[in-house]
């Protein structure tokens, strides 16, 4: 009897089955690298990933609504772009300022994203798709051919340099603050509503078109938060910069139990996919799997976690169906 | 009744952009054409003027261009060679052209600089069109399509022009021979040698490659391990392994950080490629790590972690230089104008102060000059080279 609960403890929460998948992967992880969980290596980790982490978080307000948004690495090269031009033509060396710059500009391209989805009902994968070229072209077009790098952003980069506490810092902000926001506000609560039925949010007085801008709104702002952070922490501002990471983001947010058809996900769950895949990425190199092979690797063990949690969710929803019966 | 109102407002809209369309299309035509004109034209009329300005540049940017350029050998007087590179507004392309001019002028010769607005191959059609009709003897371009050039170029020869090209090659039916920047073999040489020499001959080594799909980068890694397998120099070191870091910051930073934690007893890390090598640098140089970096790299990016000091973590690396490659291609189209060489291998011919050179076989069944071993960039000179390219 003690033993069922447990059980069933453990299945009744997704997150509590991410939980287990992340120890399962640290324990082998170090078996076959012993200092995989010391403080810097762990430091690392977070350090190294945490542009995906952070736009995570944006891409699940954007999934909870049942949308999609694909340009975010080019918002995040726009921006980042942005700021290192700045730099490097002695513009502005402010790092706070860049900062909000490009969380500005990130902001803007949001609300775009937002209102073209929203009132010109353009399909969010299709709209998001036009203005991943758009955005990408103009960080080419910013970037006049030149990159920014090492000594262009000398004084810059030490926010984010290894051993500084800049990248801790937003990733703590940013999931404190949405784990707020989407639990107990009015913002949070319109985005789950609208994402798990628009028709029903819309008679019930929640204005659609509003709560998806918001959405988008919220990628874009953290994905150009991200370009400064970026540019901050590889020392190195290049158009073509996280080429191709928005399926990295995508897949932290489904591992961390987010459903493509809106409604369902938590910042928690998020926070632990995303998590995943960084030791994901961090661990690969590290077991002694031949470079060539990596992502094929990589590719299995997101399917593995991915069925893992329909599994799980299939199991709630049986217990929570057997409980309705009693 | 309303559809029909926005049915017609639609044809009206798209008829008024394709009449856009076609209005900007052609604008931008003339204006191209009148502007490659202008600047020919330009060309000509002051071509003394641009002899003193390309000395002047010369000699602020090295004493070797400055020497190169005096010493011109064989004699270009009354010909007319032009240079075409990949694109306007870049440090790289600026530095070829001021090598070319330098020995073309010095032998007395004229140069004419094509500049394509864009790095694109239609760009360059263009220029080379023009270049026929303006009747010149020899072209010296740096592709930006290997075969799209093919028609063009081909025009170009039956017209008795010299093509050869250099830094980025055509085809081999589309040029007397290419003006290679560096053969597989000597990146690789100098790489080993690069590697020997900072781990004091023996330990460790890893190297950081771009894709394992990226062909140069695959001949290089190649060429090392085999000169690393002949010779008995290089019997203690130890390749532990060929990371790839597929050309981004974050996948480049995660493989050194591997490299780091599995090989604890690495000395060195080789990184041939400019993006790995820029990130490898920085994890080295944040952790404060006693690995040593080497590889190639842009020196732009690289400044701010080269030095002898055990607070840089790459004492040195390599790239060509951009000055003495623009260079070989005016000796090369000099000596194809006068007839020295045709561009068959075997050929050879003297370079100015550069030496002698011999045009050999390619691999891709056309023939080539090698440039020679690749530029050191070190603590004495990255200070002059970062601003440069």
């Amino acid at each position: 009897m003690q033993k069922k609960s447990i059980w069933k403890k453990l299945t009744a929460s997704r997150e509590a089955s991410l939980v287990i998948v992340l120890i399962v992967l640290c324990a082998v992880v170090s078996i076959f690298s012993p200092n995989f969980l010391s403080p810097t290596n762990i430091g690392q980790i977070f350090r190294n990933n945490a542009l995906i982490m952070v736009m995570a978080v944006g891409m699940l307000c954007v999934l909870l609504t049942g949308g999609i948004d694909i340009s975010i690495t080019s918002i995040l090269a726009f921006s980042g772009m942005t700021v290192g031009m700045l730099l490097k033509n002695e513009i502005l060396s402010n790092t706070f300022l860049l900062f909000v710059i490009a969380t500005a500009i990130g902001l803007g391209c949001g609300i775009l994203n937002g209102v073209i989805i929203s009132k010109g009902k353009v399909t969010p994968i299709i709209c998001t798709m036009g203005f991943m070229y758009i955005w990408r072209g103009l960080a080419y077009v910013v970037s006049n051919s030149s990159w920014a790098s090492g000594s262009d952003v000398a004084g810059y980069s030490d926010f984010g340099k290894d051993g500084s506490a800049g990248p801790y810092v937003i990733l703590i902000v940013v999931f404190v603050l949405f784990f707020i926001l989407m639990k107990w506000t009015k913002f949070g609560r319109k985005i789950y509503a609208v994402g798990s039925n628009a028709e029903a949010a819309r008679i019930s007085g929640i204005n659609v078109d509003r709560t998806l801008t918001s959405a988008y709104a919220v990628m874009g702002m953290l994905s150009g938060l991200c370009g400064a952070l970026s540019v901050a922490i590889y020392a190195s501002a290049q158009p073509n910069m996280q080429y191709g990471k928005e399926m990295d983001v995508i897949a932290a947010c489904v591992i961390g139990g987010a459903s493509m058809n809106g409604g369902r996900g938590t910042i928690v769950g998020t926070f632990f996919g995303a998590l995943i895949m960084a030791i994901i990425a961090k661990a690969l190199p590290l077991v002694g799997i031949d470079s060539i092979a990596q992502n094929t690797v990589k590719g299995v063990i997101i399917l593995a976690v991915v069925i893992l949690n329909v599994v799980t969710q299939r199991m709630m929803d049986r217990q929570n169906l057997e409980r309705r019966e009693m | 009744m309303k559809k029909k109102v926005i049915s017609i407002m639609l044809s009206a809209v798209m008829a008024a952009a394709l009449l856009a369309g076609c209005g900007s299309s052609s604008s931008t035509t003339t204006t191209d054409t009148s502007s490659s004109e202008t600047e020919t034209a330009a060309e000509e009329t002051a071509s003394e003027e641009t002899t003193e300005a390309a000395a002047e540049a010369a000699s602020e940017a090295g004493e070797e261009a400055a020497s190169d350029a005096v010493a011109a050998s064989g004699d270009a007087t009354g010909k007319t060679f032009a240079i075409v590179v990949k694109s306007a507004g870049n440090p790289y392309n600026e530095k070829e052209i001021e090598g070319f001019q330098a020995v073309i002028e010095a032998a007395g010769g004229t140069c004419v600089v094509k500049e394509p607005e864009a790095a694109t191959a239609d760009a360059q059609v263009s220029a080379i069109q023009s270049l026929i009709s303006q009747g010149v003897d020899s072209i010296s371009i740096a592709a930006n399509d290997e075969n799209a050039l093919q028609s063009a170029l081909q025009e170009a020869m039956d017209a008795g022009i010299q093509v050869s090209c250099f830094d980025s090659k055509v085809n081999a039916s589309s040029r007397a021979t290419f003006v290679n920047q560096a053969g597989t073999q000597e990146i690789g040489q100098t790489l080993m040698d690069a590697v020997y020499d900072i781990t004091g001959g023996s330990g460790q080594w890893a190297i950081l490659s771009a894709t394992s799909q990226a062909t140069n980068q695959n001949a290089w890694i190649d060429a090392m391990k085999s000169i690393a397998a002949s010779d008995e120099k290089y019997a203690d070191l130890e390749l532990v392994e060929v990371a790839y870091g597929d050309d981004e910051p974050q996948k480049s930073t995660d493989q050194t950080q591997a490299l780091l934690s599995n090989y604890p007893d690495l000395k060195v890390i080789c990184a041939p490629t400019t993006v790995g090598i820029a990130a490898a640098a920085k994890v080295l140089q944040d952790q404060g790590s006693s690995v040593k970096l080497t590889g190639l790299g842009l020196p732009s990016e690289m400044a701010e972690y080269i030095g002898d000091d055990d607070a840089h973590s790459c004492p040195y690396m390599y790239l060509w230089n951009p000055i003495d490659l623009g260079q070989l291609a005016a000796y090369t189209s000099i000596a194809l104008v006068n007839g020295d060489i045709t561009g068959t291998a075997g050929d050879s011919f003297t370079a100015g102060d550069m030496g002698d050179y011999t045009v050999v076989e390619a691999d891709d069944g056309g023939t080539e000059i090698i440039l020679g071993a690749p530029f050191r960039f070190d603590s004495s000179n990255i200070d002059e080279w970062k601003d440069i390219y």
